[in-house]
C-alpha cells in the first residue's frame, strides 16, 4: 500500500525534524522564542503525514481540486510568514547594534576626555 | 496573633547582628516606573538602611533613571529594553563585579513590601539556602488571582516541584535573595523572558539549595498587569517548553561549589 507507506515516510522525516530541533535547543543553538515556530510546523507535518483525509478535506473546504496543490499553498504561505517574522526579527537587531554602538562611542569619548582633563 | 509578631522581631534584631559586615546589595528591575521607583528606592532604604540600591533601568523611555539616580541608587542604564530577565541579570552581574554577599531582587513597580526583605535574607543568613524566594502562597496576605492565572500558577507550582523534589508554591514570584554562589550562577546563566520558574529548576540543577518563605505582597499600583490570556498561554507553552528540555541538559555545579 502506496499511502501507508508515504505516511510513514513522512512521520519519519516530520519526526527527525522535531528531534533537530529539540537538539538545538538543548545545545543552546536556537532559543525557546524562535524554536515555537519551527515545532508547530513540524506537529503540522506529523498530523498531515499521519492523517491523510485531513488534506483533501482542507482543499475541498477553501475549493482546490488537487489535494497536493494545498499543500504546497499551505507550505508557501507558511515559509512567506516565516520570512517575514526574521525580517522583523533581523530589523529588530540592526536597530539594537546601532544603539550598541552609539553607547559604546559615546563611552569611549567620554573615557578620553576624561583621560586628558586629568 | 500577637505572639508571631513578637517571635518575628526577635529574629529580626539578631537578624541585624548577624548581617554586620554582609555586603548587601538591592537589584531593582524598572521599566518605565517613573511614579513608583523613588518611594521604592525609599522603602527600601527605611527598612535597611545598609542596602545598597542598583536600579536596573530597562530601557525606559520615561524619566526613571533620572528620578533612580536623584534618589540616591547606582544606576544600571540598559542600551533597550531587555525584558525581566536580561535587566536581573544585569543587576547579578554588578552584585558579582561589586562583591556582594546577598542581592535582593525587588519589583521596581512597588508590588514587593521591602519590610519583607528581612525574612527573605533569613535562610541565607543561616546558611540554609542560596536562593530565597517570597511566596503570596504560604499563608501570608490574600493575593487571589483570576481564576485561568491561579490554575497556570498552580499547574507550574506543580511540575516544578515534581522536578526539582521540593514542594514550592509560587513559581513566578521576583521577590527574591541570592546569595554568592547564586549570584555568580546566574550572571552567567540566566533564563530569558520569563525567567523565575526555570530559575529555581537551574538552582536544583546546579545542587543549590533552595528556600520558599512566606510573603505578603501588594496588588500592582498603576495599571493592569499586562498579561493577556493568549499571551500568558503562549508564555505557559514556552515556559514548559524549557523546562522539558532543559530536563536533558547538563549541567555543571558552580567552581565555588566544592
Amino acid at each position: 500500500m502506496t499511502p501507508f507507506r508515504v505516511s510513514i515516510v513522512a512521520a519519519i522525516a516530520a519526526l527527525l525534524l522535531l528531534f533537530v530541533i529539540f537538539e538545538l535547543i538543548r545545545s543552546r543553538r536556537l532559543q525557546e522564542r524562535y524554536a515555537m515556530l519551527w515545532l508547530l510546523t513540524g506537529i503540522v507535518i506529523l498530523i498531515l503525514g499521519l492523517w491523510r483525509g485531513l488534506l483533501s478535506t482542507i482543499a475541498d473546504a477553501v475549493g482546490i481540486a488537487y489535494p497536493p496543490s494545498a499543500l504546497f499553498a499551505l507550505a508557501a504561505v507558511f515559509i512567506l510568514l516565516l520570512l517575514l517574522h526574521y525580517s522583523t526579527v533581523i530589523s529588530r537587531l540592526a536597530d539594537q547594534n546601532r544603539i550598541l554602538a552609539q553607547r559604546l562611542a559615546l563611552l569611549e569619548s567620554r573615557v578620553e576626555e576624561n583621560r586628558s582633563a586629568r | 496573633m500577637t505572639e508571631p509578631a513578637v517571635t518575628s522581631r526577635a529574629t529580626a534584631t539578631s537578624l541585624r547582628d548577624r548581617l554586620a559586615g554582609v555586603q548587601r546589595v538591592a537589584v531593582v528591575p524598572a521599566y518605565n516606573e517613573e511614579g513608583a521607583i523613588a518611594s521604592v528606592i525609599a522603602e527600601i532604604r527605611a527598612a535597611d538602611p545598609d542596602f545598597d540600591i542598583v536600579v536596573v533601568d530597562d530601557g525606559s523611555t520615561d524619566r526613571t533613571s533620572d528620578i533612580a539616580a536623584e534618589a540616591g541608587a547606582h544606576v544600571v542604564r540598559l542600551p533597550y529594553n531587555l525584558g525581566i530577565g536580561g535587566a536581573v541579570q544585569a543587576g547579578l552581574q554588578y552584585a558579582r563585579d561589586h562583591d556582594f554577599d546577598i542581592a535582593v531582587q525587588v519589583d521596581g513597580d512597588a508590588q514587593h513590601d521591602p519590610l519583607e526583605i528581612p525574612k527573605i535574607l533569613a535562610p541565607i543568613v543561616e546558611g540554609k539556602a542560596d536562593l530565597v524566594v517570597g511566596s503570596r502562597f504560604l499563608g501570608e496576605g490574600e493575593y487571589e488571582p483570576p481564576v485561568t492565572r491561579l490554575l497556570g500558577i498552580r499547574l507550574l507550582a506543580r511540575i516544578v516541584s515534581v522536578l526539582i523534589r521540593q514542594r514550592v508554591t509560587d513559581t513566578t514570584s521576583g521577590f527574591r535573595a541570592s546569595n554568592r554562589r547564586a549570584i555568580s550562577l546566574f550572571a552567567s546563566d540566566y533564563p530569558h523572558d520569563y525567567p523565575e520558574v526555570e530559575a529555581m529548576v537551574l538552582v536544583f540543577r546546579h545542587r543549590l539549595k533552595l528556600v520558599e518563605v512566606p510573603v505578603h505582597m501588594r496588588l500592582r499600583g498603576a495599571g493592569e498587569s499586562s498579561i493577556t490570556f493568549w499571551r500568558s498561554a503562549y508564555y505557559m507553552l514556552k515556559v514548559l517548553l524549557a523546562l522539558f528540555v532543559g530536563l536533558f541538559r547538563r549541567y555543571p555545579t558552580p567552581q565555588e561549589d566544592r
